[in-house]
């Protein structure tokens, strides 16, 4: 098994996953981006813990998944209190923050 | 050496004769405690801690009778040969020393000390500190620092037994400085009038004048004395037993010992009230009349006598007194007599005769000691101590329930003897026994030291005791007619003061005592003077009765047997074995006899003054020399005591009863008596010597000095300072302060400014901004990683 294909395909998954995050308005869209590249790191590391016949990256795998559904949670609890404020998910409309 | 640890024995009470101090010592703290608390304020704790003393006081004088009897008996054992001829033992000291502090390799010791001459001054002191504490419990009744009196009365009882048993100058100066602190507490006992307050610091100061005195005394005796008595004696330079033995031993420097002399006699001068600095002992009579009377008969004037007469053999070889010129002791003593005899007669506070009759008798003891008549000198200071504790509280009983707190003779008194038969009577009998009339105490010491002086040799000297003689008994009776014969004035004849301003400083400050207790005075006043209660008038027949019959307890005229003090008290000019005289610590207390056989037999003048002990031996006394009593010396004497109270008495008669026109005003007719009463009535120009010359002469210049100096110097440098600093501060402010300090400041806050607003668009609010800034951000480190790893 050659571990450059993996790599490539989360390097793929990992570079739209980017995309998404800065080209999409939606703030779920970004949000399942970022899943996209959680998810490309978790193949990262299921291909090296493969390659290195370790178990140190599968465990960390679980860990991400985990976190990352904590996140999703966290995440998509915001983005519904931002739409009950707002009635909107639109991020270009979320500037408050503009220095 | 055993026979003499037999014969001479060492009862308890000899040996520890240092527990008598130190019982009114915890008696003060327990007054200062728990006084207030007690039914009696006090007082209690104060005479029984004075009664315990005396107790032990007397147990130790029988004992050391007894310790002499006991050497007198063993014949066989120990004679010596003295300068007289014949046999006597020597009978050492009981000394006790034990280490109180060290200091860089000094050692000073505390302990006991105890020979006649202790003894003697113990007795005294605590039997006058007892009747007057008795005395007092009537005299200060209702007084309002009650306790504070008696707690201070306590402590001066100890500073003075605590002096008296000192066997070196360490403890000798803790006792003497006790004392100068207590009797300032005591003088200005009533400090809120003002002429008291000052009395008190007058005493303090002129007492102290003379104390530097003692300080650099000690100091050059010790740093004289120390090596020859750590090699010869194993004492330190302290040891009064040791300084002793140095100044006999013929080897200490003359000089050194001279100006050591003369320094400690400074001291003396200013404790005992000598000429010039006498002058603090009348102003000290704004204290209470007991401390007036315990101050001035026992206790702390007769601490610079005792002082001489402890230290005798430095004054002796010092002041080479065994040579007949005249010294500077003997010189001030006579000069005291006359002066302070003098300034008796223009008094007319009854407090400040006495006084001064104490300064003059004080003149005495120092005249005898100054030309070697030691023993009549100290017999002097036994029984003046009686007829002057005596007169002093008659005085005060006088005042106390006769002239309703006054102490002028002149306006308040006069025909008293009537009202008040007992405080008369004992007030005459201490006069004549003070007069020195035939078998009263005064007679027997009296004499004896004017008899002496003229025996060794001072013959002008003893001419100036006569005439003091005759001074003392005309102005005793002067004082004795206003107070108690003659017609009645002022508060005596039962007039009652309401206007207290109009009387002097004594009734004023009498009455500050009195406020307690004012109604009772009041009442009491208004019917006239009546005699006083018994608390004050058993005190006074006791010490009459001891003024009577004291002289007999060295009464030269019946022979040698009646001579007890000379037997008991005189230490011994013997030369003594030294390792066997000098006993340290409990236990060691023996001295046993010494024979020296081979000293110069038959020889007249032989014998520990004369001629310096051999290797091995040591002189604690010089051999002092006795007059041989003659009664026709005794009757001039009597003669011109007589004299003097009988031409006084017919001078007071015509003068202040009959008002004889001849006399009365003669001072202001004629000039001459005039100038001398004016010189008398400013006592001498003495203080204003002291206050307007000598403290403007010494202090006033340099306060000027310290002015100028405080203006032109100091306050140069302080200006000075002040513009350079001002020039400083403003260039600073120019230059640091405006350019460098607020330029950074201004600089660092523009800077944030500047970077601020070139930061600004990047915080667009705009996640995806972010989020790009962020992924960049991190592929620029990860390619910054790949770089450095490859």
């Amino acid at each position: 098994m050659l571990t450059v294909q993996f790599l490539l395909l989360g390097a793929v998954l990992f570079c739209i996953g980017v995309y998404g995050v800065l080209a999409r308005k939606n703030a779920v869209m970004v949000l399942m981006s970022i899943e996209l590249i959680l998810n490309s790191v978790n193949l990262n590391l299921l291909a090296f813990s493969q390659r290195l016949d370790s178990i140190d990256g599968n465990t960390f795998a679980l860990y991400v998944i985990a976190i990352a559904a904590a996140e999703v949670g966290v995440g998509l609890a915001m983005v519904l209190l931002i739409y009950r404020n707002r009635r909107s998910i639109s991020l270009d409309e979320l500037s408050d923050m503009k220095g | 050496m055993l026979a003499s640890e037999s014969a001479l024995s060492v009862g308890w009470f000899l040996d520890h004769a240092w527990v008598i101090p130190i019982i009114p010592a915890v008696g003060f703290a327990l007054i200062i405690l728990f006084g207030r608390r007690l039914p009696m304020k006090g007082s209690e704790i104060g005479v029984l801690s004075m009664v315990s003393s005396l107790v032990l006081a007397l147990g130790a004088a029988y004992q050391w009778i007894q310790r002499v009897d006991g050497a007198s008996g063993e014949v066989a054992h120990g004679l010596v040969k003295s300068a007289e001829g014949h046999s006597a033992p020597y009978v050492g000291p009981i000394i006790h020393e034990w280490t109180w502090w060290q200091s860089g390799g000094f050692e000073f010791g505390i302990g006991q000390h105890i020979d006649g001459l202790a003894l003697t001054l113990l007795v005294v002191v605590a039997f006058i500190s007892t009747l007057v504490q008795i005395y007092s419990l009537e005299y200060l009744r209702g007084d309002r620092r009650y306790t504070h009196f008696f707690a201070a009365l306590t402590l001066f009882s100890a500073g003075m037994l605590c002096m008296v048993l000192a066997p070196n100058m360490v403890q000798l100066i803790l006792g003497w400085e006790i004392m100068g602190l207590c009797s300032f507490m005591l003088i200005g006992h009533w400090w809120e009038d003002q002429a008291n307050a000052r009395a008190a610091l007058k005493a303090f100061f002129t007492v102290r004048v003379g104390d530097m005195g003692l300080l650099v005394g000690t100091g050059a005796l010790f740093f004289g004395a120390n090596q020859w008595t750590q090699e010869h004696l194993g004492v330190s330079g302290f040891n009064i037993s040791g300084l002793s033995a140095w100044a006999m031993s013929g080897e200490a420097s003359k000089s050194l010992l001279l100006w050591a002399a003369v320094a400690l006699f400074i001291a003396c001068i200013g404790k005992s009230g000598q000429f010039p600095l006498h002058t603090w002992l009348p102003d000290a009579m704004a204290g209470p009349t007991p401390v007036s009377s315990l101050l001035h008969s026992s206790t702390m004037v007769v601490a610079g006598v005792f002082l001489v007469a402890r230290l005798y053999p430095v004054f002796w070889e010092g002041m080479k007194i065994g040579d007949t010129n005249i010294n500077f002791i003997v010189l001030i003593g006579g000069i005291t007599i006359v002066i302070a005899a003098l300034l008796a007669f223009v008094q007319h506070d009854i407090k400040k005769v006495l006084a001064y009759s104490t300064v003059s008798q004080l003149g005495y003891m120092m005249m005898g000691l100054g030309a070697g008549a030691w023993l009549p000198a100290v017999f002097h200071i036994f029984t003046h101590a009686f007829f002057k504790a005596c007169l002093f509280l008659a005085a005060g009983s006088v005042s106390h329930s006769g002239s309703h707190h006054s102490f002028d003779m002149k306006k308040d008194m006069g025909g008293l003897a009537k009202k008040m038969p007992i405080t008369a009577t004992t007030w005459i009998i201490s006069t004549l026994a003070l007069a020195g009339v035939f078998p009263l105490a005064g007679f027997f010491s009296k004499d004896e030291i004017i008899d002496n002086v003229g025996h060794n040799g001072y013959q002008a000297f003893m001419i100036v005791g006569l005439s003091g003689a005759f001074l003392t008994a005309a102005y005793m009776t002067r004082a004795t007619y206003l107070t108690f014969f003659g017609e009645a004035r002022g508060a005596a004849a039962g007039e009652h003061h309401d206007e207290h301003a109009a009387h002097d400083d004594h009734d004023a400050h009498a009455d500050h005592g009195a406020h307690g207790a004012h109604d009772d005075h009041d009442s009491h006043a208004s019917h006239g003077p009546h005699e006083s209660p018994k608390l004050i008038t058993v005190p006074l027949m006791i010490l009459a009765s001891l003024a009577l019959v004291a002289g007999l307890a060295n009464a030269t005229p019946f022979g040698s047997n009646w001579e007890r003090f000379k037997k008991y008290v005189e230490p011994s000019s013997e030369y003594v074995a030294v390792e066997a005289a000098v006993a340290h610590g409990p236990g060691e207390a023996l001295s046993p006899v010494v024979v020296t056989a081979e000293e110069a037999e038959g020889e007249a003048k032989s014998g520990c003054s004369y001629e310096a002990p051999g290797a091995g031996e040591a002189c604690y006394f010089p051999a002092v020399s006795h007059a041989e009593f003659k009664w026709s010396k005794a009757a001039l004497s009597l003669i011109i005591v007589a004299a003097g109270l009988v031409s006084s008495w017919l001078f007071c008669v015509q003068y202040y009863t009959r008002r004889n026109r001849r006399l009365v005003g003669l001072t202001s007719r004629n000039a001459v008596l005039r100038g001398g009463y004016t010189f008398l009535w400013n006592k001498y120009y003495l203080d204003a010597l002291y206050e307007k010359v000598i403290v403007r002469a010494v202090a006033h210049p340099i306060a000027a000095a310290a002015y100028w100096f405080n203006q032109n110097v100091l306050d140069g440098i302080v200006n000075g300072a002040a513009k350079i600093s001002r020039r400083t501060a403003g260039w600073v402010y120019r230059n640091i302060d405006q350019r460098v300090v607020d330029g950074a400041v201004n600089g660092s806050g523009a800077a944030a400014r500047g970077t601020g607003g070139a930061l600004r668009p990047v915080q667009s609010g705009k996640v995806n901004q972010y989020g790009a800034l962020l992924f960049a951000a991190a592929a620029i480190g990860a390619l910054v990683l790949v770089i450095i790893n490859t």
